[in-house]
């Protein structure tokens, strides 16, 4: 009964997408605001609808209802509670209902919240998001029931692959979906500015908050996924480069040049069409994104079952969308009018700069991801493109931009004095060189790259601090005063300020743990020790253990430095009988320094079982805390940035000159 | 111009279109290899032995006329996985007794001697590949890989990754046994 409710109410949601996306339009170009206030009420009515749908699929799950085929194929009876709620978002079905839960959240939010956006972008921003809602659900509907029924039940479920049972991939899906679908929001308001063929501050910064909130979410879904990446395949890489992680990264790198493209449109009114080109096309990287995970179209570690009915569907979805807003970019976008003027040397030409960038790079990563398809169908040669590509293509285009990131935040909007900046900065400069010379006399080996890119971060922190300290004139003016001057610093500067120095932390991470990591593989017996980055560790043997729906072999390793104990690692190797799969759970020795991180692989072979002799991996990952530190510092930057007092009290509001109420002339 | 400029996102999109609906195609399946060796003839190939071992080394001719077929394999000293097959390939010769031959593949000399002197060395002979050569003619995308010959030199069967864990070392042994390496399992 009631998984048929939550089919019933996505039914009904699918009817209110469908008002919703003709009457605020309708309403919107006929001047009629009770039509264009029907969304409110519509879309408030889609997220009940769709959370009765979601809430219903989880609780099938949660009672292992095995009569709904999606829990017996994704679920287990054994299985625990935590990864039997996850589970309503491990399938196919599930996941496309969450993401409809998302769009529907963020079109109510944008319908409560959004009391200071003009109600005809309102009405039509909401209706644009109703035309995705109508999309999606029908898509899952037609193509994807997530309570299609199965008579006779099965006695038990086939269990969550295991490798997707672990709390940071329980918390991924929603957090990237959070991020991705997010950006429809953004997507929604760029095509109704384009129905409405008017792009202003204002519009800019009733976008700015939603931005934000997309792109915090985003930043977290790809944190914890490459944090799960990290410690449960037990190869000790945080980013691999895969065709999935692509497509969640190629949203990011453009949200983040639509982040900052969107400031120049709110403050100096210029970027206009641009913005909305980015807003439309990072939507469009997430939609992408979506149908490359759904339609097995290129070869990855991420997949859902494969259905080209699906993918056919998707794509024809991509179609509607991406060429409908492109198509209609095409038309309006010459018609908007180009905004201020600014000179070579201006905060205004630092940011485009950095948005040339991130572009670039955006097309690098999209083209080596969809090359092989590109040359597959040209061709038909198969080849695949991995890190060495990324890596020779991304590394060199970032560097120029880290160096801007440092220097655009001095840089004044419509013309800036170079020689005054550099007058600034020169003390961070020296600072930044010396610095990097004194890492290179500690550590003397390590590649020419690792260096340079060690210069770039340590300037990067440094000239974003130098930046804050010269906004509150810390040091210079009594301490008391900077405090009170930091107070009245708009909390969007103090949001740059922590997020560019995330991004300086998190570099760090990712060049102790690149160029700077140890690995040692190797066949040990009980008593074999190891020696690595100055620990001596010691395997004293595997036993077998049982968990809820697992059994495992756990190792343990003895961790010894200057012939003290440090601490016993037990990684192990679980298999689960019922999904008939195996998992590597790696032990972590975690400190701000480095991690030390061990993970078993199976015996080699049925007489090294016997023996004991097992594959050990272990390794030691310098630094690599500093990225989970560096992108929390972003995520908050972010979320101060959303606080900002002019996003909460909207447009200013200019004060009457004239007193409202006369007094009368006595 | 601007009108133009306008366009162009819609026409790269089109574009990606074409090739997404191409790529749907449901015969297509991204993750096959084609393996293009499969009941051709063994590429020609001669490669010296490996500096400082005993093992003789490998050409075209080692592969043919031989009793049983033959497995190839192709090894590195550098290669991780390799060194967790190694203990497979090792218990296939000494319990089941195939011939192994094995190609050394852009690997140093020293390095690979060092390698083998620690583990073991199962191969009856091993082509030194410094220059990648061989592997080029045997069309490699990696290393390791796992060719079985037959034993008029024919290539019947191509494994892809190291031969390691239960699914892939059954999946061999059933490969062996079609070409007739290995005696029915269990006689």
């Amino acid at each position: 009964m009631i998984p048929e409710i939550g089919h019933f109410a996505l039914a009904l949601a699918l009817a209110l997408a469908l008002i919703q996306s003709v009457v605020p339009l309708v309403g919107a170009n006929r001047g009629k605001l009770l039509w264009m206030r029907s969304a409110r009420t519509t879309s408030i009515g889609q997220i009940l609808l769709v959370s009765i749908g979601f809430a219903a699929l989880v609780r099938s799950f949660v009672v292992s209802d095995f009569t709904v085929i999606n829990v017996a194929a994704n679920s287990h009876s054994l299985k625990p509670m935590l990864f039997k709620v996850a589970g309503a978002w491990g399938s196919h079905e599930g996941s496309l209902l969450l993401w409809v839960l998302i769009l529907t959240l963020f079109g109510a939010g944008v319908s409560v919240f959004g009391s200071n956006i003009a109600e005809s972008m309102k009405a039509r921003t909401l209706a644009v998001q109703a035309w995705i809602s109508v999309g999606f659900i029908s898509f899952m509907l037609f193509t994807s029931n997530p309570f299609d029924r199965v008579f006779p039940a099965p006695a038990d479920g086939n269990d969550l692959n295991p490798l997707l049972q672990d709390v940071g991939l329980a918390l991924h899906p929603p957090f990237l979906y959070l991020g991705y679908v997010g950006f429809s929001i953004v997507f929604s308001f760029a095509v109704a500015a384009l129905l409405e063929g008017r792009v202003d501050a204002a519009w800019a910064r009733w976008v700015r908050p939603w931005t934000l909130a997309a792109w915090m979410f985003l930043t977290a879904g790809i944190v914890l996924g490459s944090w799960w990446a990290y410690y449960e395949l037990g190869w000790g890489g945080w980013w691999f480069w895969d065709p999935v992680e692509n497509s969640s990264f190629m949203p990011w790198l453009l949200g983040t040049a639509l982040l900052h493209s969107a400031i120049v449109t709110e403050k100096r009114d210029a970027f206009k069409s641009w913005t909305i080109l980015l807003a439309i096309l990072t939507f469009s990287l997430s939609l992408l994104g979506t149908f490359v995970v759904r339609s097995g179209l290129l070869t990855s570690v991420h997949a859902f079952a494969v259905d080209p009915e699906r993918g056919l569907y998707i794509l024809g979805l991509l179609t509607l969308s991406i060429g409908g807003s492109l198509g209609l970019f095409a038309w309006r976008a010459p018609l908007m009018e180009p905004g201020g003027v600014f000179r070579p040397i201006s905060r205004e030409a630092g940011l485009l700069v950095n948005n040339l960038i991130l572009g670039a790079a955006t097309g690098t990563v999209l083209f080596g991801t969809l090359y092989p398809l590109f040359l597959e169908a040209v061709t038909g040669e198969k080849i695949s493109v991995g890190a060495p590509f990324f890596n020779a293509t991304f590394i060199p285009m970032a560097f120029p931009l880290i160096l801007l990131m440092g220097a655009g935040p001095f840089l004044s909007w419509k013309r800036a004095d170079l020689s005054g900046v550099l007058q600034r900065v020169k003390f961070v400069i020296g600072l930044s060189v010396f610095a990097t010379l004194v890492v290179w006399y500690l550590l003397e080996r390590g590649p020419l790259l690792a260096y340079i890119s060690v210069l770039l971060a340590v300037w990067l922190l440094l000239a974003t601090l130098r930046e804050w300290t010269m906004r509150i004139r810390l040091f210079d003016i009594p301490l008391a005063q900077s405090l009170r001057r930091a107070r009245n610093l708009p909390r969007a500067a103090h949001g740059m300020t922590l997020a560019h120095a995330g991004m300086a932390v998190a570099m760090f991470g990712f060049i102790g743990s690149s160029a700077w990591k140890t690995e040692e593989v190797v066949f040990v017996a009980p008593g074999t020790v190891i020696e690595i980055a100055g620990f001596d560790v010691t395997f004293e043997g595997v036993e077998r253990v049982k968990g809820a729906n697992y059994f495992a072999d756990r190792g343990s390793l003895a961790v010894m430095r200057d012939g003290e104990p440090v601490t016993t690692l037990y990684p192990e190797r679980r298999y689960y009988p019922i999904a008939e799969s195996s998992t590597t759970e790696s032990a972590i020795r975690s400190t701000l320094a480095g991690d030390l991180y061990a993970s078993i692989a199976e015996p080699a072979s049925e007489d090294a079982e016997l023996s004991g002799a097992w594959t050990l991996r272990i390794l030691y990952e310098p630094l690599v805390n500093f990225i989970w530190i560096g992108s929390a510092m972003l995520m908050l930057g972010g979320a101060l940035s959303m606080t900002d007092r002019r996003l909460r009290i909207g447009a200013p509001k200019r004060k009457s000159a004239i007193p409202a109420v006369a007094a009368p002339a006595e | 111009m601007t009108r133009m400029l306008a366009l162009l996102p819609l026409l790269v999109a089109v574009v990606f279109g074409g090739f997404f609906l191409w790529g749907l195609n449901p015969e297509r399946d991204p993750n096959e290899v084609p393996s293009v060796l499969i009941s051709q003839p063994a590429p020609e190939f001669a490669l010296e032995p490996v500096a400082g071992l005993e093992t003789p080394g490998l050409s075209r001719a080692d592969l043919v006329g031989n009793e049983t077929p033959v497995v190839v394999n192709v090894f590195a000293s550098w290669c991780v996985p390799c060194r967790a097959e190694h203990a497979v390939l090792t218990s296939l010769v000494e319990r089941d007794g195939i011939v192994l031959f094995g190609i050394n593949y852009k690997d140093e000399p020293d390095d690979a001697a060092r390698w083998l002197a620690e583990l073991g060395n199962p191969y009856a002979r091993i082509g030194s590949d410094l220059s990648g050569r061989a592997g080029i003619e045997w069309g490699l995308s990696g290393v390791p890989e796992t060719f079985i010959v037959g034993t008029d030199g024919t290539v019947l069967y191509r494994y892809v990754g190291p031969v390691v864990g239960e699914v892939a070392v059954a999946k061999f042994r059933e490969a062996l046994t079609q070409a007739g390496a290995l005696k029915q399992e269990g006689v």
